[in-house]
Protein backbone atom coordinates (compact mmCIF):
# COMPACT_ATOMS: atom_id res chain seq x y z
CA UNK A 1 0.00 0.00 0.00
CA UNK A 2 1.49 3.28 -0.66
CA UNK A 3 0.54 5.13 2.20
CA UNK A 4 1.88 8.13 4.38
CA UNK A 5 3.79 5.23 6.66
CA UNK A 6 6.08 4.70 3.97
CA UNK A 7 8.35 7.66 4.71
CA UNK A 8 11.97 6.72 3.59
CA UNK A 9 13.22 9.62 1.19
CA UNK A 10 10.34 12.03 2.00
CA UNK A 11 11.14 15.78 2.41
CA UNK A 12 9.36 18.51 4.59
CA UNK A 13 9.30 16.75 8.27
CA UNK A 14 11.63 18.91 9.54
CA UNK A 15 14.51 18.29 11.85
CA UNK A 16 14.96 15.62 14.38
CA UNK A 17 14.85 16.53 17.70
CA UNK A 18 15.70 13.88 20.79
CA UNK A 19 14.24 14.54 23.90
CA UNK A 20 16.98 14.47 27.08
CA UNK A 21 15.71 12.36 29.88
CA UNK A 22 12.73 10.89 27.81
CA UNK A 23 10.22 9.31 30.07
CA UNK A 24 9.31 5.90 28.96
CA UNK A 25 5.72 7.20 28.85
CA UNK A 26 5.08 10.51 28.25
CA UNK A 27 1.36 10.16 30.17
CA UNK A 28 0.00 6.98 31.70
CA UNK A 29 -2.62 6.16 28.57
CA UNK A 30 0.28 5.34 26.66
CA UNK A 31 1.03 2.86 28.81
CA UNK A 32 -2.03 1.14 29.00
CA UNK A 33 -2.34 1.43 25.08
CA UNK A 34 1.24 -0.59 24.71
CA UNK A 35 -0.20 -3.17 27.45
CA UNK A 36 -3.48 -3.77 25.51
CA UNK A 37 -1.62 -4.64 22.48
CA UNK A 38 0.20 -7.00 24.13
CA UNK A 39 -2.54 -8.57 25.85
CA UNK A 40 -4.91 -8.98 22.76
CA UNK A 41 -2.15 -10.15 20.91
CA UNK A 42 -1.50 -12.79 23.54
CA UNK A 43 -4.76 -13.54 22.96
CA UNK A 44 -4.52 -14.25 19.24
CA UNK A 45 -6.84 -11.67 18.45
CA UNK A 46 -4.50 -10.36 15.54
CA UNK A 47 -0.59 -10.79 14.58
CA UNK A 48 1.77 -8.31 14.39
CA UNK A 49 0.97 -7.89 10.62
CA UNK A 50 -2.66 -6.88 10.72
CA UNK A 51 -1.47 -4.34 13.43
CA UNK A 52 0.60 -2.60 11.53
CA UNK A 53 -2.17 -2.83 8.35
CA UNK A 54 -4.59 -1.36 10.49
CA UNK A 55 -2.11 1.64 11.14
CA UNK A 56 -1.09 1.80 7.62
CA UNK A 57 -5.33 2.14 6.45
CA UNK A 58 -5.71 5.12 8.99
CA UNK A 59 -7.03 8.25 6.53
CA UNK A 60 -3.59 9.83 5.83
CA UNK A 61 -4.23 13.22 7.61
CA UNK A 62 -5.09 11.07 11.01
CA UNK A 63 -1.92 8.74 10.63
CA UNK A 64 0.04 12.23 10.09
CA UNK A 65 -1.15 14.41 13.02
CA UNK A 66 -1.39 11.07 15.77
CA UNK A 67 1.31 10.33 17.58
CA UNK A 68 2.56 6.70 17.87
CA UNK A 69 0.54 5.50 20.80
CA UNK A 70 -2.17 7.67 19.68
CA UNK A 71 -1.64 5.66 15.84
CA UNK A 72 -2.06 2.27 18.24
CA UNK A 73 -5.37 2.91 20.08
CA UNK A 74 -6.75 3.56 16.77
CA UNK A 75 -5.14 0.38 14.95
CA UNK A 76 -6.41 -1.31 18.32
CA UNK A 77 -10.10 -0.63 17.85
CA UNK A 78 -10.28 -0.65 14.20
CA UNK A 79 -8.77 -4.51 14.49
CA UNK A 80 -11.03 -4.95 17.52
CA UNK A 81 -14.21 -3.70 15.42
CA UNK A 82 -13.31 -5.01 12.34
CA UNK A 83 -13.05 -8.74 13.90
CA UNK A 84 -16.62 -8.10 15.57
CA UNK A 85 -14.74 -8.08 19.17
CA UNK A 86 -16.42 -5.15 19.95
CA UNK A 87 -18.96 -2.56 18.06
CA UNK A 88 -19.32 1.08 17.22
CA UNK A 89 -22.03 1.86 19.31
CA UNK A 90 -19.93 0.73 22.54
CA UNK A 91 -17.05 2.61 21.26
CA UNK A 92 -19.32 5.94 21.54
CA UNK A 93 -20.81 4.72 24.71
CA UNK A 94 -17.63 3.97 26.09
CA UNK A 95 -18.49 0.88 27.94
CA UNK A 96 -19.21 -2.67 26.75
CA UNK A 97 -23.45 -3.47 25.27
CA UNK A 98 -23.48 -7.37 24.70
CA UNK A 99 -21.24 -10.04 25.96
CA UNK A 100 -17.56 -10.49 24.14
CA UNK A 101 -16.44 -13.01 21.85
CA UNK A 102 -14.84 -16.28 23.02
CA UNK A 103 -10.73 -15.81 22.51
CA UNK A 104 -8.47 -18.30 22.21
CA UNK A 105 -6.23 -17.36 25.22
CA UNK A 106 -6.59 -14.93 27.59
CA UNK A 107 -3.49 -13.21 29.20
CA UNK A 108 -3.38 -14.03 32.70
CA UNK A 109 -0.29 -13.29 35.12
CA UNK A 110 1.31 -16.52 35.39
CA UNK A 111 2.14 -16.32 31.54
CA UNK A 112 3.23 -12.87 31.58
CA UNK A 113 6.62 -13.49 30.62
CA UNK A 114 5.24 -15.03 27.74
CA UNK A 115 4.29 -11.96 26.21
CA UNK A 116 7.52 -10.48 26.76
CA UNK A 117 9.22 -12.69 24.21
CA UNK A 118 9.53 -11.76 20.93
CA UNK A 119 7.62 -13.87 18.62
CA UNK A 120 10.09 -16.31 16.08
CA UNK A 121 9.13 -15.60 12.24
CA UNK A 122 11.33 -18.49 10.69
CA UNK A 123 9.70 -21.26 8.99
CA UNK A 124 11.18 -24.54 7.71
CA UNK A 125 11.34 -23.35 3.66
CA UNK A 126 9.97 -25.67 1.03
CA UNK A 127 12.28 -24.49 -1.35
CA UNK A 128 16.18 -23.31 -1.91
CA UNK A 129 16.87 -19.94 -1.75
CA UNK A 130 17.01 -18.88 -4.84
CA UNK A 131 19.74 -16.29 -4.57
CA UNK A 132 22.97 -16.06 -2.48
CA UNK A 133 25.65 -13.65 -1.07
CA UNK A 134 26.83 -11.74 -3.74
CA UNK A 135 24.09 -11.91 -6.73
CA UNK A 136 23.30 -8.74 -8.05
CA UNK A 137 19.67 -8.58 -7.73
CA UNK A 138 16.59 -6.16 -8.82
CA UNK A 139 13.81 -5.49 -6.81
CA UNK A 140 10.45 -5.19 -8.58
CA UNK A 141 8.50 -2.75 -9.55
CA UNK A 142 5.03 -3.12 -7.20
CA UNK A 143 2.28 -0.97 -6.31
CA UNK A 144 -0.08 -3.56 -4.30
CA UNK A 145 -2.72 -2.01 -2.60
CA UNK A 146 -2.61 -4.66 0.11
CA UNK A 147 0.30 -4.48 3.07
CA UNK A 148 3.86 -4.78 1.99
CA UNK A 149 7.14 -4.65 3.15
CA UNK A 150 8.64 -3.21 0.16
CA UNK A 151 9.33 0.60 0.45
CA UNK A 152 8.80 2.90 -2.26
CA UNK A 153 11.98 4.38 -2.50
CA UNK A 154 13.65 1.01 -2.99
CA UNK A 155 11.12 -0.80 -6.01
CA UNK A 156 12.96 -1.19 -9.14
CA UNK A 157 16.35 -0.48 -7.66
CA UNK A 158 19.53 -2.49 -8.36
CA UNK A 159 21.51 -4.16 -5.37
CA UNK A 160 23.55 -6.72 -3.72
CA UNK A 161 22.75 -9.82 -1.99
CA UNK A 162 25.10 -9.13 1.68
CA UNK A 163 23.41 -12.31 3.28
CA UNK A 164 20.29 -14.54 3.26
CA UNK A 165 18.54 -14.36 6.48
CA UNK A 166 16.66 -17.54 6.70
CA UNK A 167 13.04 -18.80 5.07
CA UNK A 168 10.51 -16.28 7.23
CA UNK A 169 6.52 -15.44 7.46
CA UNK A 170 5.57 -13.55 4.17
CA UNK A 171 3.86 -10.12 5.62
CA UNK A 172 2.00 -9.60 2.09
CA UNK A 173 0.72 -12.73 2.34
CA UNK A 174 -0.69 -12.70 5.54
CA UNK A 175 -2.26 -9.80 4.66
CA UNK A 176 -3.94 -11.06 1.55
CA UNK A 177 -5.38 -13.90 3.13
CA UNK A 178 -2.95 -16.89 2.07
CA UNK A 179 -1.55 -17.17 5.23
CA UNK A 180 2.16 -17.48 6.14
CA UNK A 181 3.25 -18.52 3.10
CA UNK A 182 7.03 -18.50 4.08
CA UNK A 183 9.71 -17.05 2.02
CA UNK A 184 13.92 -16.58 1.98
CA UNK A 185 14.56 -13.52 2.93
CA UNK A 186 17.44 -11.17 2.10
CA UNK A 187 19.46 -8.75 2.97
CA UNK A 188 20.12 -6.44 -0.03
CA UNK A 189 22.13 -3.56 -0.56
CA UNK A 190 21.82 -0.56 -2.82
CA UNK A 191 24.32 2.14 -3.29
CA UNK A 192 23.16 5.47 -2.00
CA UNK A 193 22.95 7.29 -5.92
CA UNK A 194 20.68 4.16 -7.27
CA UNK A 195 18.59 5.37 -5.08
CA UNK A 196 18.77 8.86 -4.87
CA UNK A 197 20.50 9.49 -8.19
CA UNK A 198 24.45 11.46 -8.92
CA UNK A 199 23.87 13.70 -6.41
CA UNK A 200 23.39 11.28 -3.48
CA UNK A 201 26.08 11.43 -0.36
CA UNK A 202 28.80 8.80 -2.12
CA UNK A 203 29.33 7.23 0.87
CA UNK A 204 26.16 6.07 1.58
CA UNK A 205 24.92 2.28 1.28
CA UNK A 206 21.13 1.65 1.93
CA UNK A 207 20.25 -1.99 3.15
CA UNK A 208 16.48 -3.44 2.99
CA UNK A 209 15.55 -7.29 4.55
CA UNK A 210 13.77 -7.96 1.11
CA UNK A 211 11.04 -11.10 0.83
CA UNK A 212 12.45 -13.40 -1.92
CA UNK A 213 9.32 -12.46 -4.09
CA UNK A 214 10.28 -8.95 -4.18
CA UNK A 215 13.72 -9.79 -6.02
CA UNK A 216 14.35 -10.85 -9.31
CA UNK A 217 17.78 -11.51 -10.89
CA UNK A 218 19.64 -8.06 -12.71
CA UNK B 1 7.61 17.67 21.15
CA UNK B 2 4.25 18.45 19.58
CA UNK B 3 2.48 15.49 19.31
CA UNK B 4 2.57 15.36 23.88
CA UNK B 5 2.16 19.02 24.09
CA UNK B 6 -1.17 19.71 26.31
CA UNK B 7 -3.65 20.59 23.77
CA UNK B 8 -6.39 20.36 26.00
CA UNK B 9 -9.33 18.52 24.05
CA UNK B 10 -6.77 17.19 21.25
CA UNK B 11 -5.36 14.78 24.96
CA UNK B 12 -8.84 14.38 26.30
CA UNK B 13 -10.47 12.81 23.07
CA UNK B 14 -7.65 10.72 23.09
CA UNK B 15 -7.69 9.99 27.13
CA UNK B 16 -11.59 8.96 26.55
CA UNK B 17 -10.87 6.74 23.38
CA UNK B 18 -8.36 4.55 25.22
CA UNK B 19 -10.25 4.90 28.57
CA UNK B 20 -13.31 3.24 26.70
CA UNK B 21 -11.24 0.83 25.08
CA UNK B 22 -9.79 -1.07 28.22
CA UNK B 23 -13.34 -0.29 29.69
CA UNK B 24 -14.90 -2.34 26.79
CA UNK B 25 -12.06 -5.06 26.62
CA UNK B 26 -12.00 -5.83 30.43
CA UNK B 27 -16.08 -5.81 30.51
CA UNK B 28 -15.70 -8.24 27.73
CA UNK B 29 -13.03 -10.46 29.60
CA UNK B 30 -10.55 -10.01 26.82
CA UNK B 31 -8.50 -7.96 29.20
CA UNK B 32 -7.12 -8.43 33.00
CA UNK B 33 -6.74 -4.18 33.91
CA UNK B 34 -4.40 -5.97 36.82
CA UNK B 35 -2.10 -7.69 34.16
CA UNK B 36 -2.06 -4.12 32.24
CA UNK B 37 -0.52 -2.86 34.93
CA UNK B 38 2.24 -5.50 35.52
CA UNK B 39 2.92 -4.98 31.54
CA UNK B 40 3.63 -1.05 32.01
CA UNK B 41 5.34 -1.79 34.99
CA UNK B 42 7.76 -4.26 33.46
CA UNK B 43 8.38 -1.69 30.06
CA UNK B 44 9.08 1.50 32.97
CA UNK B 45 10.92 -1.00 35.16
CA UNK B 46 12.82 -3.95 33.48
CA UNK B 47 13.70 -2.79 29.88
CA UNK B 48 15.79 -0.21 28.49
CA UNK B 49 19.23 0.20 26.68
CA UNK B 50 20.98 -0.69 29.77
CA UNK B 51 20.55 -4.02 28.40
CA UNK B 52 21.96 -3.27 25.26
CA UNK B 53 25.05 -1.52 27.11
CA UNK B 54 25.86 -4.28 28.63
CA UNK B 55 26.13 -6.71 25.93
CA UNK B 56 28.57 -3.79 24.11
CA UNK B 57 30.83 -4.03 26.95
CA UNK B 58 30.93 -7.55 27.13
CA UNK B 59 32.11 -7.53 23.68
CA UNK B 60 34.73 -4.59 23.92
CA UNK B 61 36.76 -6.97 26.75
CA UNK B 62 35.75 -10.49 25.22
CA UNK B 63 36.91 -10.98 21.83
CA UNK B 64 34.97 -14.29 21.96
CA UNK B 65 32.42 -13.21 22.57
CA UNK B 66 32.13 -10.40 19.73
CA UNK B 67 32.80 -12.76 17.59
CA UNK B 68 30.27 -14.99 18.46
CA UNK B 69 27.62 -11.48 18.39
CA UNK B 70 28.71 -10.71 15.00
CA UNK B 71 27.48 -14.32 13.96
CA UNK B 72 24.88 -14.82 15.97
CA UNK B 73 23.85 -11.86 18.15
CA UNK B 74 20.56 -13.41 18.96
CA UNK B 75 22.26 -16.42 20.40
CA UNK B 76 25.34 -14.99 22.18
CA UNK B 77 23.10 -12.50 23.81
CA UNK B 78 20.91 -15.40 24.73
CA UNK B 79 24.20 -17.38 26.44
CA UNK B 80 24.76 -14.68 28.68
CA UNK B 81 21.22 -15.27 30.33
CA UNK B 82 19.89 -12.34 28.75
CA UNK B 83 16.18 -13.48 27.05
CA UNK B 84 16.28 -12.07 23.47
CA UNK B 85 13.92 -13.23 20.53
CA UNK B 86 15.52 -14.53 17.21
CA UNK B 87 16.48 -12.57 14.42
CA UNK B 88 18.80 -10.12 16.68
CA UNK B 89 21.67 -8.75 14.34
CA UNK B 90 24.84 -6.49 15.31
CA UNK B 91 26.64 -4.49 12.72
CA UNK B 92 30.31 -3.19 13.80
CA UNK B 93 31.20 0.15 13.58
CA UNK B 94 34.76 0.17 12.18
CA UNK B 95 36.90 3.52 11.56
CA UNK B 96 36.26 3.63 7.92
CA UNK B 97 32.30 2.57 8.68
CA UNK B 98 29.63 3.87 10.36
CA UNK B 99 26.10 1.86 10.76
CA UNK B 100 22.98 3.61 11.42
CA UNK B 101 19.43 1.97 12.23
CA UNK B 102 15.61 2.86 11.18
CA UNK B 103 12.45 1.64 10.12
CA UNK B 104 10.86 3.81 7.53
CA UNK B 105 7.84 1.70 7.52
CA UNK B 106 6.36 1.41 11.07
CA UNK B 107 9.08 1.79 13.90
CA UNK B 108 10.77 -1.42 14.35
CA UNK B 109 12.87 -1.60 16.95
CA UNK B 110 15.06 -3.79 19.26
CA UNK B 111 13.08 -3.67 22.32
CA UNK B 112 14.82 -6.91 23.86
CA UNK B 113 18.12 -4.56 24.34
CA UNK B 114 17.54 -1.50 23.82
CA UNK B 115 14.03 -1.04 25.54
CA UNK B 116 10.67 1.25 24.32
CA UNK B 117 12.18 3.47 20.93
CA UNK B 118 12.31 7.05 21.64
CA UNK B 119 10.01 9.34 20.38
CA UNK B 120 12.59 10.71 17.80
CA UNK B 121 13.16 7.09 16.27
CA UNK B 122 9.20 7.15 16.07
CA UNK B 123 9.05 10.56 14.39
CA UNK B 124 8.47 11.36 10.48
CA UNK B 125 11.81 13.31 10.52
CA UNK B 126 13.95 10.23 11.73
CA UNK B 127 11.89 7.80 9.32
CA UNK B 128 11.86 9.61 6.17
CA UNK B 129 15.45 11.13 6.33
CA UNK B 130 17.64 8.51 7.74
CA UNK B 131 17.84 6.66 4.72
CA UNK B 132 18.48 9.74 2.32
CA UNK B 133 20.33 12.37 4.41
CA UNK B 134 22.01 10.06 7.21
CA UNK B 135 25.00 13.07 7.98
CA UNK B 136 21.86 15.27 8.14
CA UNK B 137 20.50 13.23 10.76
CA UNK B 138 23.74 12.86 12.60
CA UNK B 139 24.06 16.82 12.47
CA UNK B 140 20.65 17.05 14.36
CA UNK B 141 22.54 14.81 16.88
CA UNK B 142 25.29 16.91 16.70
CA UNK B 143 27.40 14.09 15.48
CA UNK B 144 29.75 15.33 12.41
CA UNK B 145 31.75 11.96 11.25
CA UNK B 146 35.14 12.23 8.43
CA UNK B 147 33.65 13.30 4.90
CA UNK B 148 35.56 9.71 4.10
CA UNK B 149 33.93 7.46 6.47
CA UNK B 150 31.12 5.16 4.82
CA UNK B 151 27.77 5.31 6.47
CA UNK B 152 25.58 2.05 6.12
CA UNK B 153 21.89 2.65 6.86
CA UNK B 154 19.74 -0.27 8.13
CA UNK B 155 16.00 -0.17 7.08
CA UNK B 156 14.26 -2.73 9.61
CA UNK B 157 11.59 -3.58 6.71
CA UNK B 158 11.36 -7.75 8.09
CA UNK B 159 11.29 -8.69 11.79
CA UNK B 160 15.46 -8.92 11.32
CA UNK B 161 16.31 -6.40 14.14
CA UNK B 162 19.79 -4.22 13.96
CA UNK B 163 22.43 -3.15 17.23
CA UNK B 164 25.09 -1.25 16.15
CA UNK B 165 28.41 -2.61 17.67
CA UNK B 166 30.53 1.21 18.39
CA UNK B 167 34.04 0.75 18.73
CA UNK B 168 35.63 1.01 22.49
CA UNK B 169 36.84 4.04 22.95
CA UNK B 170 40.65 4.90 23.62
CA UNK B 171 41.50 5.68 27.03
CA UNK B 172 39.83 2.40 28.96
CA UNK B 173 42.15 0.40 29.27
CA UNK B 174 41.92 -1.82 32.30
CA UNK B 175 38.18 -0.70 32.96
CA UNK B 176 35.74 -3.14 34.28
CA UNK B 177 32.73 -4.11 32.10
CA UNK B 178 30.64 -2.55 34.39
CA UNK B 179 32.27 1.14 34.21
CA UNK B 180 32.79 0.63 30.22
CA UNK B 181 29.08 -0.54 30.03
CA UNK B 182 28.24 3.19 31.38
CA UNK B 183 29.95 4.91 28.16
CA UNK B 184 27.66 2.97 26.13
CA UNK B 185 24.33 5.43 25.70
CA UNK B 186 21.27 4.16 23.82
CA UNK B 187 21.72 6.32 20.83
CA UNK B 188 25.30 5.02 19.78
CA UNK B 189 23.36 1.54 19.37
CA UNK B 190 21.37 2.59 16.97
CA UNK B 191 23.82 4.33 15.10
CA UNK B 192 23.10 8.13 15.35
CA UNK B 193 25.39 8.58 18.92
CA UNK B 194 29.02 8.03 19.73
CA UNK B 195 29.65 5.94 23.16
CA UNK B 196 30.90 8.71 25.81
CA UNK B 197 33.97 9.55 25.65
CA UNK B 198 36.10 8.06 29.45
CA UNK B 199 36.50 11.71 30.72
CA UNK B 200 32.48 12.31 30.42
CA UNK B 201 31.71 10.07 33.51
CA UNK B 202 33.02 10.38 37.11
CA UNK B 203 35.64 7.58 38.16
Amino acid sequence: MNGVHDMGGMHGFGKVEPETNEPTFHAPWEGRVLAMHHAMRFARAWNIDMSRDAQERLPAQVYLSASYYERWALGIALNALERGLIAADEMAAGQSLRPGKRLELVLTKSDIRQTFKRGSFGRPPSERARFKPGDRVRTKNINPPSHTRLPRYARGREGVVEAVRGCHVFPDSVMTGVGENPQWLYTVVFDGRELWGADADPTLTVSIDAFEPYLEPA
Amino acid sequence: MSDHDDHGSELSATQLRVRALETILTEKGYVDPAVLDLIVEHFETKTGPHIGARVIARAWVDSGFKAALLVDAAKAIAALGIPVGDHLIAVENTPGRHNMVVCTLCSCYPWDVLGLPPVWYKSAPYRSRAVMDPRGVLADFGVTLPASTEIRVWDSTAETRFIVLPPRPAGTEGWSEERLASLVTRDCMIGTGLPRRPGAISP
